[in-house]
């Protein structure tokens, strides 16, 4: 055991571990607070589309050879965002075709613009460590951390100052609007905010593995609590220890990161659901 | 001052008229059924009673002090609510959200407030239970509770006794009598179930594909048109 904590003593010693951590925690608290939102408003799918979407911008920003791809991938993420929700209540193509089409369509898009005008040398390992973000949370540069940090910490407060006015809208959006809450706008808010936290989420488990990150801890959660507070309390916490835990396995194991952390999630979830179901019969009984 | 005024409305979604020439006046205290076939536009009533809806002709406004967010809505309930995670005092004091204004959280006077709604409806032992583990009918008086958080003027029930049994359906409706004779709150209330109306109502707004029928309860069941759609619900209405 002790050379399992000498060998993390050692990681810890390199900053890039240390980020990859602060990052790692930061993102999946976010997530998993807006995650809940997301589920209970059957918006899940908004978040796996989105990560699409910013995986295609993503490979239009290389291909365009911009210094910080952040720049081109956040703002056609939130638009996309903003344009989903908007085509969700009226349009000629059903909300979620309409997903389906731009989610696999940014997925082609993305991947053959990397392909032809990449100039690396190996396409497929850069394009897999996109999709499943083996390796981009530990190169984070400066300025990637700073960023996560800053985007996080708005998103932690843009989500404590509306609580009350999101869990409204959330639980009834026919009532909120009755009562003068701009429930249009408070949609486009948390559009706006699940895309923010996908992009920043890409570094972490890769474009392909973002909407785990978003649903898992929640249903977790859900599984077990009965108030929206606990819910979104235990969200946050399970997703920050299931990262955490998925980082520091995949340093000393050699796993990829990204899917490290969301097989953490899944057991969670699975011990959740055995919870959930034990403590349901007794209270039925 | 009537508190709520409709003035020759007509409604329709993309051009297409559901409904047409709806007048009435609803003051202080006042109990209203609106009542009307599937499909005859009772719920876009509703909702361009709330604002939510734009009326293609004529204007529905509101008078004696009375707020468009002045009223509280009790709608049916969606499939989203069915599992929702949140507690029953959660979702009470969401009936305050439309007073928060900028401040982000609820004041100690709301949550007080909050309690008091819990208690006048019998379900302040409910408050830390979760919201989907209650019955229907504990469920339809969360949402009255919240409605009545919103305000203590007007409610707008949409369908309250949707999916009740009948000993809860005359429970949610006696409670719902008592709020307008006790408390005087004015209440406009949707329902298919044309007896009820005619037992609990002062007034009757009757929705229908040729015209409309407004006025007091007595007026309707004279009434041809009242006296047509009672008997196609059952003989034994008036007598109950």
């Amino acid at each position: 055991m002790s050379e399992v904590f000498e060998k993390l003593a050692l990681y810890f010693e390199y900053p890039f571990v240390r980020n990859a951590l602060i990052v790692g925690v930061l993102i999946s608290l976010c997530s998993s607070l807006l995650g809940v939102t997301l589920v209970l408003k059957r918006f899940s799918f908004i978040g796996d589309g989105l990560s699409h979407v910013a995986f295609g911008a993503l490979a239009i920003a290389t291909v365009l050879n911009v210094s910080n791809d952040m720049i081109v991938i956040m703002p056609v993420t939130i638009l996309c965002a903003i344009l989903l929700l908007k085509s969700s209540s009226n349009a000629k193509i059903k909300g979620d075709a309409a997903l389906a089409m731009l989610s696999v369509g940014a997925l082609a898009v993305g991947y053959l613009l990397l392909n032809v005008f990449s100039t690396s040398l190996n396409i497929s390992g850069d394009i897999c460590t996109t999709l499943f973000g083996s390796t981009s949370i530990l190169t984070l540069s400066r300025s990637d951390v700073w960023i996560s940090i800053v985007m996080s910490a708005a998103v932690i407060i843009i989500f404590l100052l509306f609580y009350n006015k999101i869990f409204a809208v959330t639980f009834d959006e026919t009532f909120a609007a009755a009562v003068g809450i701009r429930a249009g706008a408070y949609n486009m808010l948390i559009a706006i905010v699940t895309a923010v936290i996908i992009v920043l989420a890409m570094n972490l488990v890769g474009s392909l593995l973002i909407s785990a990150l978003v649903i898992f801890p929640s249903l977790s959660a859900m599984r077990v609590y009965k108030s929206f507070r606990a819910v979104v309390i235990c969200s946050a916490v399970l997703s920050v220890l299931c990262s955490a835990i998925g980082i520091i396995i995949s340093i000393l194991a050699s796993t990829p990161v990204g899917s490290t952390i969301v097989i953490a999630d899944i057991v969670t979830f699975g011990i959740f659901s055995a919870v959930g179901a034990l403590t349901g019969r007794r209270r039925g009984a | 001052m009537a508190q709520f005024i409709c003035r020759d409305v007509s409604l329709g979604y993309d051009g297409k008229v559901i409904a047409e020439h709806i007048s009435f006046e609803i003051n202080s205290g006042d109990y209203l059924c609106i009542v009307g076939e599937n499909g005859s536009g009772k719920s876009t009533l509703v909702r361009a009673m709330l604002k939510l809806h734009e009326p293609m002709s004529g204007e529905i406004t509101t008078g004696d002090g009375v707020l468009p967010t002045d009223i509280g809505y009790l709608p049916q309930q969606t499939e989203v609510q069915r599992d929702f995670p949140a507690s029953v005092r959660e979702i009470v004091l969401s009936g305050f959200t439309g007073h928060l204004g900028a401040k982000p959280f609820y004041s100690r006077e709301q949550k007080v407030a909050a309690m008091r709604a819990m208690e006048r409806l019998g379900i302040d032992s409910l408050a830390r239970h979760c919201y989907r583990e209650l019955s229907g009918g504990q469920q339809q008086r969360v949402l009255l509770a919240r409605a009545l958080c919103a305000t203590k003027k007007i409610l707008l029930l949409d369908e309250p006794a949707a999916g009740l049994d009948p000993k809860v359906t005359g429970e949610m409706y006696s409670l719902i009598e008592n709020l307008n004779r006790e408390d005087g709150i004015t209440i406009i209330m949707v329902s298919h179930d044309i007896a009820a109306a005619i037992r609990y109502a002062t007034h009757i707004l009757h929705i229908g594909h040729k015209r409309n029928f407004f006025g007091t309860k007595e007026e309707y069941i004279k009434s041809e048109d009242g006296r047509a759609f009672i008997s196609l619900s059952g003989e034994d209405v008036i007598r109950t």
